[in-house]
């Protein structure tokens, strides 16, 4: 497939954002079963704000993958069958529960402002975090099942697509929340930082799975079935048009091979492990430059790692065109 | 329950296009709006089609055998390009079984594109809305039509009927005893999209004459005890005569 850098942009901002976010509430409920010291409100509200950035950055690039970006509104309305559908409805979810979050982080809001009392304390933000978390979730099964239920697009066709979404979005926001508590809440970088290793290694471990798994995969479909012609020798002589069309645009990366396998090489180095090892100095230093520079690093190797997920889906459709003539 | 479909017999295509221009000419010109190119006459012609024709070489030089191959929406019955739709302005008809695009729900997502694995659909880099064969939808109804001319395009382009337009729910249509009759097939049905639309293998017509057929072994004179008559030695009157 060709990557989309709309695409690209969108679901690699959304995942820092939700795996932010969860980063947050992970801490806060750590925090209030009394596993952590309880973060200033100010933090979480910074924490949100940032989140929300990243959230608002992505349904900003969506807005640039769109033919008529002004009827987007109508995307809402297949969500019984569209997992598109269903995730541009859950986004905006996201983005609302953790504005809420946020604001009543903010203002100090609990549900005894509106008159319900509970002996617990943050219990709205508490619920809040919990109503978010599970959208959050949502919303990454919807972006991972978008390109997993094409079920002949073979190399996403798979669990591990849904899993490296989540693991992916969840390393780079507890990597960019390891940097924000540096600054904001010192007490939180070993337990930001230690998740942040945690998750980034198991994203590698699943995103090299997926690797291996393409690397071995055969198509389903020949040129044979393609043209319902049973002979072992087939060759295309003409794909019915002189120049292109969409059908030679949009279903080929059109990267030179070298450069197509370099990308894999690169992701892998800028994703996995100079993350880990620049996280591990910068706690073991308190270096708030470094953390923020292993979220660079890892933010930036996102983009080829996102880039290297579409242009590795090797679509049927490209059986009728493989003869430019 | 009605599907209509075209039944395309690669026997006695011959690759002449007419069908991708008269498609072209047809659709581009309707009311849904012209179907935009780019450089057109110039360097890298590119453009918005519903239909094409590719050619294939099946086999190794000298025992090769050329196919030309029309490719255009196959209007599945099970459309994987419909569901995933975020607006719906992707659907397949109720009524006839025609999977269209609503070009004004359309949001230009590609999405559904995705999801077809045959390429039939192709974005309008212009109007920014994907398109795709709609079986001439706007011409089968048309009542100011004669009824001879109610077919797609393409079908009444080809000079050699290689496409048969039908319902292939209805066993009597030409089209389903085409199907049924010279073992039409469907396109990639590893993905069970089950596509409408079918083709007609490249077949050999061959006669097959014994020898005692050519004398006429079984000559039914025989059966009447009368011998056949001798070959005739002198002129006949053809011989002879010029009509």
């Amino acid at each position: 497939m060709h990557p989309a850098f709309s695409v690209i942009f969108l679901t690699t901002f959304i995942g820092v954002g939700q795996g932010l976010f969860l980063a947050l509430f992970t801490s806060e409920s750590y925090a209030a079963v009394k596993l952590l010291p309880l973060q200033s409100h100010q933090f979480y509200a910074m924490g949100s704000a940032v989140s929300l950035i990243f959230l608002g950055l992505g349904l900003l690039a969506s807005f640039f993958h769109l033919g008529h970006p002004e009827r987007a509104w109508r995307a809402a309305a297949m969500w019984r069958t569209s997992w598109l559908s269903r995730e541009v409805i859950v986004l905006p979810i996201v983005m609302g529960l953790v504005f809420v979050y946020g604001m009543s982080h903010f203002y100090g809001w609990e549900l005894k402002t509106f008159g319900l009392k509970t002996p617990v304390q943050g219990d709205l933000t508490l619920l809040v975090g919990a109503l978010g978390t599970v959208a959050t979730f949502g919303l990454f099964v919807c972006t991972g099942m978008i390109y997993a239920c094409i079920r002949f697009l073979q190399e996403w066709a798979n669990p591990l697509t849904v899993i490296n979404y989540i693991l992916l979005g969840g390393a780079s926001g507890f990597v960019l929340a390891t940097a924000l508590a540096s600054i904001m809440a010192p007490a939180l970088v070993q337990f930001f930082g230690v998740w942040s290793i945690i998750i980034t290694a198991l994203a590698f471990v699943f995103r090299l799975a997926s690797l291996i798994r393409n690397a071995g995969l055969r198509s389903k479909s020949s040129v044979q079935s393609a043209i319902g012609v049973s002979h072992n020798k087939i060759v295309q002589k003409s794909p019915g048009m002189m120049g292109g069309s969409f059908n030679t645009r949009e279903y080929f990366h059109g990267a030179p091979m070298w450069l197509f396998r370099s990308v894999k090489w690169i992701f892998l180095l800028l994703v996995f492990p100079l993350p880990i090892m620049l996280i591990s100095i910068g706690m073991a230093q308190a270096s708030t430059l470094l953390l923020m520079l292993a979220f660079v690093v890892q933010y930036l190797g996102l983009i080829p790692e996102r880039w290297f997920f579409f242009a590795q889906a090797n679509h049927p459709q490209n059986i009728y065109y493989q003869t430019i003539g | 329950m009605t599907q209509l479909a075209l039944v395309i017999d690669l026997n006695v295509c011959v690759g002449c296009h007419a069908c991708v221009t008269s498609c072209k000419e047809w659709n581009t010109s309707g009311p849904a709006g012209f179907m935009s190119d780019d450089n057109p006459y110039d360097k890298d012609p590119t453009g918005t089609f519903f239909n094409r024709v590719q050619t294939f070489e099946v086999g190794q030089y000298p025992d090769t055998e050329t196919v030309h191959f029309p490719k255009s929406c196959l209007h599945c019955e099970d459309p994987p390009c419909v569901p995933v739709c975020p607006t719906g302005a992707s659907y397949k008809r109720e009524e006839d079984g025609i999977v269209l695009v609503d070009y004004d729900k359309c949001i230009g997502c590609k999405y559904c594109s995705w999801a077809c694995p045959y390429g039939a659909r192709e974005i309008d880099e212009h109007q920014k809305v994907m398109k795709k064969c709609t079986l001439c939808v706007d011409r089968i109804y048309d009542q100011s039509l004669p009824e001879s001319e109610r077919k797609p395009a393409c079908v009444l382009a080809c000079p050699t009927s290689a496409r048969l337009f039908g319902d292939i729910h209805d066993p009597r249509s030409e089209a389903s005893i085409a199907i049924r009759e010279e073992g039409g097939y469907q396109l990639m049905p590893e993905w069970g999209t089950k596509p409408a639309n079918h083709y007609l293998r490249r077949r050999k017509t061959r006669i097959k004459i014994h020898e005692d057929e050519l004398i006429r072994a079984d000559n039914p004179l025989k059966k009447e005890q009368r011998g056949p008559s001798k070959p005739v030695t002198e002129p006949t009157l053809d011989d002879s005569t010029s009509w």
